[in-house]
C-alpha cells in the first residue's frame, strides 16, 4: 500500500541527498499539489455542468464580452456572471476559509474537536445574525457584519474563560470545554429568537443558518477576499510558532516560543478566517471541522494548505450536489449548501471514528 | 561554556509556593542529578530553571544575566529542556521531529540551512537513530522514542541542557542507554546537564553531582559519594538503606530495607 507521501521517505538514510529531500518534501506534498490542480478544475466544472450547461466556447465568450463591457449571450450571461461564478467563487473560498481556520484550531490544541463549529464561534456568529435579522430587520450585509462581531465576540470570551485559574497545562480543554458551553447557550438564543419571530423572517434566518452560496455577489466575494489576503500571510507567519506548539506547550516554551502570545495570535488568526467565512457564506456545517481529516484521510501528513484546498473542493462539490442533484432527488427542491455539508459531514464523522485518521496510511508513512 | 544560576528563588502556583529561598549553580561542564521524594519540587525547580515558571522572587541567571530578561528564542539557543511528556504530532518522522529542535536556530525568511541538516544528522548519530531517520515516530518503541527526544534536544545546540525524568517507563536497559547517550553527549561537547531522576543508584553513577531536595528546599548538594549516605536517604526519602559501593562504578549503592527485610538486618548486626 504505498502512500504517495512515502516515495520521497524511502531516499536512503543520512547521504546529503535524502536530507535534501526530506527538506523539499516539506514545502509542497504531493496532495496539496493534486488538490491545487483539483480545486480549479471543480469550479471550472461547476461553472460548466449542472441544471444548466455551459460549453467551454460561449463561457470564454461571456467572460471576454464581460471585460470589453459589450453585451453577452442572452440568459447564458447573466446565469454564468450573476449565479454560476460568484457562487463557485465563494463557495471555494469560504471553504479555504473555514478549512484553514479549523486546521488551526485542531492543530494548535491538539484535538480533532477543536474546530470553529464545535467550540462555539459558528454559534456565535448565528446568534448575532440571527439576533440582527429577527430584531432589527437587517439584511445583507449587515447580516454579515453582525455575524463578524458574533464570532469574534464568542473567541474573545472563550479565551478569557480558558485561561482560568487551573495552572498551565491543559489550556487547550480548557477552551475547547468553554466553547462547547458557550455554543449550547448560544444555539439556545438562536432557537428562542427563531421561536417568536414571524414565519417570513423566520424562513430568511432559518436559509442563513443553514448558509447557502444564494446570495453570492462581488462584493462578498471582495470582502472574505481581502480578509483572506491580510489573514493567510499572517497564518504563514504563525505556521512556525505552530509547529513548535505541536509538540506541547513546555516544549515550544524551551524551544524559544512565547506560547501565550503565538496561542493568542493562532486563535485571532484562525478564528477571524471562521468569522469572515461565515459572514459570507453562512455557517456551513462541518467544513472547518472535516477539511484537515479529510485531507490527512489521504496523507497523514497532510498540513494547513491541503486542509484548505479540501475545504474548499468540498463546499464547491457540496454546491454543486445542492443545486443540481438534489432537485433530481427531491423533485425539485434546491438545497443550501450548508445542509449538504451537514448531511455528507455527520456519516464521515463517524466514519472518522470507526476508522481512526490516517491509520492505515500512518503505518506505511 | 554559559554557567546556570540560581539565586534566592521561590517558585509557586498561584499562592502555593513549591520551591522556597533555593540557590544552586550548575557545575560547568557536568552531569548534575536533581533527586527527591515525589513532590519534593524537583520538576518545579527544573521549571524554574528553564523559564517555564517565573520566579515569585529571586533570579535564575545565564552567564550572569536574568533568563526572563533576554528574548526566548536567544536564550533557547543556549538553554534546551526536555519536558516530562513532550507530545509527537501524529505521522511526524524522527527526521523531522529531531528537526524542530532547530526552531530557536530559524527565522521566517531563513527555513532549513546546511547548519541545521548537520546539526539533525549529528544528534540523530550521537543519540543512534539515524537509522530511525525516515520512520515514523508512532511506530518506535518507548526506548527508541525516548533517544529520539533527546536526539531533537541535542539538535538545539544548547550549552546547557535540563531533562525531566528522561528515563520513566523505561526498562533497566533502555534507562541505561539514555543516560549513557547524555554522558557522551557530556564528554563529547562539555553540555551542561541537569538531570531530574528517580532511580538513585542510577542516579550515583551517572551524576558528576547531586543535589538532593526535599520539602521545596536542597537538603545536600555534592559528587555522589558525599551525598548519598544512609543518613541523608533515610532524612530525604524516609527509607532505611544500606549504602553499599557500586561493583561496577565504584559509586554508592542503595540498597532499600524496608519493613519485611528489616529482621535479617539486626541479626547480622548481632
Amino acid at each position: 500500500m504505498p502512500v504517495p507521501s512515502t516515495t520521497p521517505g524511502a531516499a536512503p538514510a543520512g547521504s546529503a541527498p535524502a536530507v535534501a529531500v526530506v527538506r523539499r518534501r516539506k514545502w509542497v506534498r504531493p496532495l496539496t499539489l493534486v488538490l491545487a490542480v483539483l480545486v480549479p478544475l471543480l469550479v471550472l466544472g461547476y461553472i460548466l455542468l449542472g441544471s444548466y450547461t455551459v460549453t467551454i466556447p460561449d463561457l470564454l465568450t461571456i467572460i471576454s464580452r464581460n471585460l470589453q463591457g459589450e453585451p453577452g449571450i442572452p440568459g447564458a450571461s447573466f446565469i454564468v456572471l450573476e449565479n454560476k461564478i460568484p457562487r463557485a467563487v465563494l463557495g471555494a473560498l469560504a471553504g479555504a476559509a473555514f478549512g484553514l481556520s479549523g486546521a488551526t484550531f485542531q492543530t494548535m490544541l491538539r484535538n480533532p474537536l477543536a474546530s470553529p463549529d464545535v467550540i462555539g464561534v459558528s454559534s456565535g456568529a448565528s446568534a448575532s445574525a440571527v439576533t440582527a435579522i429577527v430584531l432589527f430587520g437587517a439584511s445583507g450585509v449587515a447580516v454579515s457584519a453582525a455575524a463578524l462581531v458574533g464570532a469574534l465576540a464568542v473567541a474573545l470570551l472563550i479565551h478569557l474563560l480558558s485561561r482560568g485559574s487551573l495552572g498551565g497545562g491543559n489550556a487547550g480543554l480548557r477552551l475547547i470545554l468553554a466553547g462547547i458551553g458557550i455554543g449550547a447557550a448560544l444555539q439556545a438564543v438562536v432557537q428562542f429568537l427563531m421561536a417568536r419571530a414571524d414565519i417570513k423572517t423566520a424562513s430568511e434566518a432559518l436559509l442563513w443558518i443553514s448558509g447557502s452560496l444564494n446570495p453570492a455577489s462581488g462584493e462578498r466575494i471582495t470582502v472574505l477576499g481581502l480578509a483572506m489576503m491580510v489573514l493567510i500571510p499572517a497564518l504563514m507567519w504563525l505556521s512556525r510558532p505552530l509547529r513548535a506548539l505541536e509538540l506541547g506547550d513546555d516544549l515550544a516554551a524551551g524551544l524559544g516560543v512565547n506560547v501565550p502570545r503565538a496561542r493568542l495570535g493562532l486563535l485571532l488568526v484562525a478564528v477571524a478566517l471562521a468569522a469572515f467565512a461565515t459572514a459570507g457564506a453562512g455557517p456551513l456545517a462541518f467544513v472547518a471541522f472535516l477539511a484537515l481529516p479529510l485531507a490527512r484521510q489521504i496523507d497523514p501528513h497532510a498540513g494547513l494548505p491541503a486542509a484548505a484546498l479540501s475545504g474548499a473542493a468540498v463546499v464547491v462539490l457540496a454546491d454543486f450536489v445542492g443545486a443540481n442533484v438534489a432537485p433530481l432527488l427531491l423533485g425539485g427542491s434546491v438545497l443550501p449548501v450548508g445542509i449538504v455539508t451537514g448531511a455528507l459531514g455527520a456519516p464521515f464523522l463517524l466514519w472518522l471514528l470507526v476508522v481512526p485518521a490516517g491509520r492505515t496510511g500512518r503505518k506505511v508513512a | 561554556m554559559p554557567q546556570l544560576d540560581a539565586r534566592n528563588i521561590t517558585l509557586q502556583y498561584q499562592d502555593r509556593a513549591i520551591v522556597e529561598d533555593l540557590s544552586l549553580t550548575l557545575p560547568e561542564g557536568r552531569i548534575t542529578m536533581i533527586v527527591g521524594a515525589n513532590a519534593c519540587g524537583k520538576s518545579t525547580l527544573l521549571r524554574g530553571l528553564s523559564r517555564l515558571l517565573k520566579p515569585a522572587r529571586g533570579v535564575v541567571s545565564l552567564d550572569g544575566k536574568d533568563i526572563h530578561a533576554r528574548p526566548a528564542r536567544d536564550l533557547a539557543r543556549e538553554l534546551g529542556l526536555l519536558p516530562q511528556h513532550p507530545l509527537a504530532p501524529d505521522a511526524i518522522t524522527v527526521r523531522e521531529l529531531v528537526g524542530r529542535g532547530r526552531y530557536p536556530h530559524q527565522g521566517f525568511f531563513r527555513s532549513a540551512s546546511a547548519d541545521d541538516d548537520a546539526a539533525v544528522h549529528q544528534a540523530l548519530e550521537v543519540t543512534g537513530t539515524l537509522e530511525l531517520a525516515e520512520r515514523p515516530v508512532s511506530e518506535l518503541s518507548g526506548g527508541q522514542r525516548q533517544r529520539v527526544w533527546i536526539a531533537m534536544a541535542l539538535a538545539q545546540e544548547t550549552d546547557v541542557l535540563l531533562l525531566d525524568e528522561p528515563t520513566t517507563y523505561l526498562d533497566l536497559a533502555h534507562q541505561v542507554e539514555v543516560l549513557d547517550v547524555v554522558t557522551e553527549l557530556n564528554q563529547r561537547r562539555g553540555t551542561t546537564v541537569a538531570i531530574v531522576l528517580h532511580d538513585l543508584n542510577l542516579a550515583a553513577r551517572y551524576a558528576h553531582y547531586v543535589v538532593a531536595m526535599k520539602e521545596g528546599r536542597i537538603v545536600a548538594q555534592g559528587p555522589s559519594q558525599e551525598v548519598f549516605t544512609q543518613d541523608l536517604v533515610s532524612e530525604v526519602f524516609g527509607l532505611e538503606s544500606q549504602v553499599l559501593l557500586d561493583p561496577v562504578s565504584g559509586t554508592p549503592l542503595i540498597v532499600p530495607i524496608g519493613r519485611h527485610h528489616s529482621t535479617r538486618r539486626e541479626e547480622a548486626h548481632a
